[in-house]
């Protein structure tokens, strides 16, 4: 195979005696021009500023945001030499190929409970979501999506190049450019969402690779694969859009925004306990700020909930506090700055620690969980209810295909889970009085009461008839049958044959009937045929 | 009991449709050698039994056949095993002048004639290469006469090239007189930085041949050698003819990626400025632009922070500086690789050139060369990959002011090394210059009009190689896989392969060397589309027993029945035959 890269690669230091005769040519070259009239100290034009947000969750969950946003003064469109400063080559090489607007990339893991962990900053599907506004001088717009989907699937290790024109659309109405836009000729827009998209740590390696300060310093320390992909919830997005460079908006600057949001278990990663801090959830602390960014913060939220008097312990205590109303709703943030030298200079690194303050309550919970094909699962709880009061609790299941060997009969009916078991203590009406034990009827004496103000009620819940998923368990019969219609087929021909033969030699040998005949015959003594 | 009757239906009834023919078989056999006639019925089962035979075979088997053959369209097999063993013939052709007093007058009056001096280039290799020097001999012109009797050889060159331009690959030579003082006394010849020389004339009876054998020897070195073409094989040749410890120059591409990387591992004491902007467009797009026949380039730059070295350099003592040595440079890329970023946006090689300023640390950081002592530019390369240059920070800086220093990189020192680099990971090495021959210095961008065209003859040859490898091996891979599928496209990617190299070896052979080159770019990426066609694949992985299984349900119920029922006629009319004979 001729194309193929010949695999060797050598090395050979400078002084080998072919360089020594190619170097002084190439110094006369450059000497007749001498140093050019170049100034030096541009004033950078590309800043990069990160940060994370830590949100304790009312479930007893943490979520962190990461942000990473740079910034390039620079029109990036069809420049003959680009020259890379903070703003990775690899992207800015597709804007400017691929003629792009805005780009919008991300990759999840599970789904935000909105429920359970009130409304996220950033918000992505399930799987991969890729939204892509092209320049209006694009001219076979689907062409580049499919090219600009397979380069995207090299760069960022994800089956993007399956995105094609069956799962593509154009929206109309909901995907607006997030960026400067003078039109939004929809035509331009093109939408994919890859919803059985694994996201995992080969996905990650290259977005941290975009990183200016890449997994070295900074925030960015913290993104440790193990950790990150150890939680109920991880998405990370790439966003590529054009801003205004300045406030009178007379030409544009690029902006890449790299974020990444993880929810923390607090029952896996924290054993039950919400107590939180850096290096619990990420095994790392923060040692110093990336020197590349011009801005390096870690918010807390550290808004009082005041529900069930739970108070939020921030340690160590923050300088500075930020305060806004986010998503509707007041905030309070602890801030604390990187570039701050007071922050990091006490203890050489900081660990952030978040203890949740909270008074004793008298409930009592007993889980056993399931193991599979040994034992069930088992929950108890001891609640107090207040009166006039409905309390439910749900138990999820989580459906699965059992063995073959071990479905019921009649599969589709449907398998039981037992019912729940109520045992309540109800106050009486009226006050009674003692009883004898050995007196009373029989209906009335089975649980032991001790005082006469409460009587023992235990109530049983309906059992629960789950559907699971069967397989189809006819494909076995269709084999045999198929099997059988071949032998059969085999069989008939060969009987037909069989046949065949044995009328042949009827006549010479007289046939069966006639052998029988003279079996009889000479049994009765009478001559044979 | 069992009767005739009862026994046809119950065979035939298994057997389903085509048992008719079997099942009124035994009838007319039992018939015929008990006695009575032939009845009806009994022909009619067998003509019906013949009928689905009959379009079993004709309908039957050519529509199956048709429907699940594969389609290959045809393919000049026997051109292409012609290609292999190519005689390429590379014509160079060499414009001689002569200015008066250069020759004998009574040599003069032969002029103008040509000579044509072929010579086989010994390679190891299937396809025979021939180079063949025509040189067209003539008087010179009023104008070169003007020229060439000019003081010195710079202000000559300068008024012979102005009026015109030459062909690619052609050569002209300026034969002079003995003693003209055009050139410096000891040197017979000269080497210009276009497509021109100038060789010293002699007064000889002999004197054609012995200016002959010099031009060839000059022609030599700016046109063809054996090097240059071992070089531009050396993916093809025997590992014994091309030993590794020689230079694989890059494969021949259409295009290039050139990326400049600055490397800076250690941001918070060096904050480290590069020009590279301004020296992008001083150096290295002139020198580009010279190249631009050869192929499509683009420059990229960027900078990477905290990408570190994958080696510890080792201290030094005696001078307290840290060194990399020669064993260890290979493990220095791989590291680094990783963060250069693949060139998401083209499929063109790319060659990296990295500026390294070595971490506070590790600084002042020299590479030793094998011998130990240290490389005077502090850089290296690594062939089909790019260069590594070390940048020390000046040690005075660190007291002058405080973390992080400001470093300004001085750009004409690092692109002289870039350049270098560049120009021998194109294979542009230095020729072998004829003993007592100037070479002209170098034009302002860093390559000589005859250095190019070296390369383009060496770069048509290497193509035409892989082309015709490339097209051999698929033709050996598609006709011993019978069931690879050949598809129009394919076949016209194939045909147009083939005529490109045809055509690139014709213009070789006629000395026209940009047509040729371009001709044998196409024949590389037709051939190239071609070999990795996708369609190819579609079918390699069905393999037979899967195909049986499929058939087999299908066909074995019908075509058992059919089979007996043929048999069982051929067997009964022979039977009818040899009593028919009995008869007689």
């Amino acid at each position: 195979m001729p194309a193929v890269h010949g695999g060797e690669r050598r090395w050979e230091a400078e002084a080998a005696p072919g360089m020594a005769a190619a170097r002084p040519l190439a110094l006369l070259v450059l000497l007749v021009l001498g140093p050019g009239g170049w100034g030096f100290a541009d004033p950078p034009r590309d800043s990069l500023r990160e940060e994370l947000v830590i949100t304790p969750l009312p479930s007893g969950d943490v979520a962190a945001t990461f942000q990473f946003r740079t910034r390039w003064d620079s029109e990036l469109q069809r420049e003959g030499v680009s020259h890379y400063r903070l703003f990775p080559k690899a992207l800015g090489q597709l804007i400017s190929k691929y003629s792009l607007r805005e780009l919008h990339l991300s990759f999840t893991q599970g789904f935000w409970r909105t429920r359970y962990w009130g409304p996220p900053f950033l918000q992505a599907p399930s799987g991969a979501e890729l939204w892509v506004w092209f320049q209006d001088t694009v001219t076979d717009v689907d062409k580049s999506w499919k090219e600009l989907s397979n380069v995207l699937s090299g760069i960022f290790c994800a089956s993007l190049n399956f995105i094609d024109s069956t799962n593509t659309v154009i929206p109309t109405a909901s995907f607006k450019p997030l960026g400067l836009a003078n039109d939004t000729d929809h035509y331009f827009l093109r939408y994919a969402v890859l919803p059985r998209e694994v996201v995992c740590t080969e996905n990650l390696t290259p977005w941290k690779k975009l990183l200016p300060c890449s997994s070295k310093a900074g925030l960015s320390v913290l993104l440790k694969a193990d950790r990150l992909f150890h939680t109920s919830y991880h998405s990370q997005a790439v966003h590529i859009r054009p801003v205004c460079r300045n406030a009178h908006c007379t030409s544009i600057s690029w902006e890449l925004r790299q974020t990444l949001s993880v929810v923390f278990d607090a029952f896996i990663t924290g054993q039950g306990k919400k107590d939180w801090s850096l290096f619990r959830m990420f095994s790392r602390t923060l040692t110093e700020p990336c020197p590349l960014a011009s801005e390096s913060r870690v918010y807390v939220d550290i808004t009082s909930y005041n529900q069930d008097n739970e108070t939020l312990e921030v340690n160590p205590l923050p300088t500075t506090t930020y305060q806004d109303v986010i998503l509707g709703t007041r905030k309070t943030y602890a801030v604390y700055d990187l570039h701050d030298t007071a922050i990091i200079n006490n203890s050489r690194n900081l660990n952030l620690q978040l203890k949740w303050k909270k008074p004793p309550e008298n409930g009592y919970i007993h889980y056993q969980p399931a193991q599979d094909r040994l034992q069930p699962h088992l929950l108890e709880m001891l609640i107090q209810l207040p009166a006039n009061s409905v309390t439910k609790v749900s138990i999820q299941f989580e459906r699965a295909l059992l063995k073959w060997t071990e479905y019921t009969p009649d599969p589709n009916h449907g398998f039981y889970v037992s019912p729940s078991v109520l045992s309540a203590l109800v106050p009486s009406m009226v006050a009674a009085k003692p009883v004898d034990w050995e007196e009373s009827p029989l209906f009335n004496s089975l649980f032991p009461v001790s005082d006469g103000s409460n009587y023992f009620v235990r109530l049983y819940t309906e059992p629960l008839l789950v559907n699971l998923p069967t397989p189809d368990f006819s494909m076995p019969y269709n084999v045999i049958c198929l099997t059988c219609t071949v032998v059969a087929v085999c069989y008939g021909s060969f009987y037909n044959l069989l046949t065949r033969t044995f009328r042949i030699e009827e006549p010479s040998t007289g046939g069966l009937a006639k052998r029988l005949a003279n079996l009889i015959r000479r049994a009765r003594g009478v001559p044979p045929l | 009991m069992l009767t005739n009757a009862g026994r046809g239906p119950l065979g035939a009834g298994c057997l389903g449709f085509s048992a008719s023919g079997v099942g009124r078989a035994p009838v007319s056999v039992s018939s015929a050698s008990v006695g009575p006639p032939v009845t009806p019925e009994v022909v009619r089962g067998k003509r019906a039994a013949l009928f689905f035979a009959a379009v079993a075979i004709v309908l039957g088997l050519p529509l199956w056949w048709k429907t699940t053959e594969t389609y290959r369209a045809s393919l000049p097999y026997s051109e292409i095993s012609e290609l292999n063993a190519l005689q390429l013939r590379l014509r160079v052709p060499v414009t001689v002048v002569f200015t008066r007093e250069s020759v004998p007058l009574d040599d003069q009056e032969k002029l103008p004639f040509t000579v044509v001096r072929e010579r086989e280039i010994p390679l190891k290799y299937k396809m025979k290469i021939k180079c063949r020097f025509q040189k067209a001999y003539r008087r010179a012109f009023d104008h070169e006469e003007e020229a060439l009797s000019s003081g010195n050889v710079q202000e000559a060159e300068a008024m012979l090239t102005v009026p015109q331009e030459q062909a690619e690959g052609s050569l002209t030579m300026y034969v002079i007189s003995e003693r003209s003082s055009l050139l410096p006394q000891d040197t017979m010849s000269y080497i210009g930085p276009k497509r021109t020389a100038v060789v010293r004339g002699i007064m000889h009876r002999e004197a054609f041949n012995i200016i002959g054998r010099r031009i060839i020897q000059v022609a030599q070195a700016m046109s063809l050698t054996e090097d240059v073409l071992a070089a531009a094989l050396a993916d093809h040749l025997p590992e014994d003819k091309w030993s590794s410890d020689k230079r694989r120059p890059l494969k021949s591409s259409l295009g290039y990626e050139i990326t400049f990387s600055l490397l800076n591992p250690d941001p918070k004491s060096h904050s480290v400025h590069w020009d590279i902007e301004g020296a992008v467009r001083q150096y290295v797009q002139p020198f580009l632009n010279a190249l631009s026949a050869a192929g499509n380039f683009s420059v990229d730059s960027q900078i990477l922070y905290y990408a570190m070295l994958g080696v510890n350099p080792r201290f030094d003592p005696t001078s307290s500086s840290y060194y990399l040595d020669t064993h260890s440079l290979p493990h220095v890329i791989n590291p680094v690789e990783s963060r250069l970023g693949s060139s998401a946006a083209s499929l063109y090689p790319v060659l990296n050139f990295l500026l390294y300023v070595p971490e506070l640390a590790h600084s002042p950081l020299y590479i030793q060369d094998k011998d130990g002592a240290p490389v005077a530019t502090n850089a290296f390369h690594s062939p089909r990959w790019g260069g590594i240059m070390v940048y020390n920070v000046d040690s005075k800086a660190y007291n002058a002011s405080e973390l992080p220093v400001r470093v300004e990189v001085d750009m004409v020192r690092v692109m002289e090394v870039f350049l270098a680099q560049l120009r021998l990971l194109f294979g542009i090495a230095q020729p072998q210059v004829p003993p007592k021959c100037l070479l002209s210095g170098p034009k302002s961008e860093g390559l000589m009009t005859w250095e190019l065209d070296r390369l383009l003859w060496a770069r048509s040859v290497e193509n035409l190689a892989t082309a015709t490898t490339t097209l051999t091996s698929l033709a050996q891979l598609l006709g011993k896989i019978s069931n690879i599928v050949i598809k129009d496209d394919v076949a016209s990617e194939v045909y147009s392969a083939v005529a490109a190299v045809q055509k690139a070896a014709e213009e070789l052979a006629s000395g026209h060397l940009a047509s040729a080159f371009v001709a044998s770019q196409e024949a590389v990426m037709s051939s190239e589309r071609a070999f990795f066609d996708p369609s190819l694949l579609h079918l390699l992985y069905f393999p037979d027993d899967q195909k049986f299984a499929i058939y087999i349900p299908l066909f074995l119920p019908m075509a058992v029945p059919i089979l007996l029922s043929l048999v069982k006629i051929f067997l009964e009319t022979r039977k009818s035959w040899k009593n028919l004979e009995k008869t007689d």
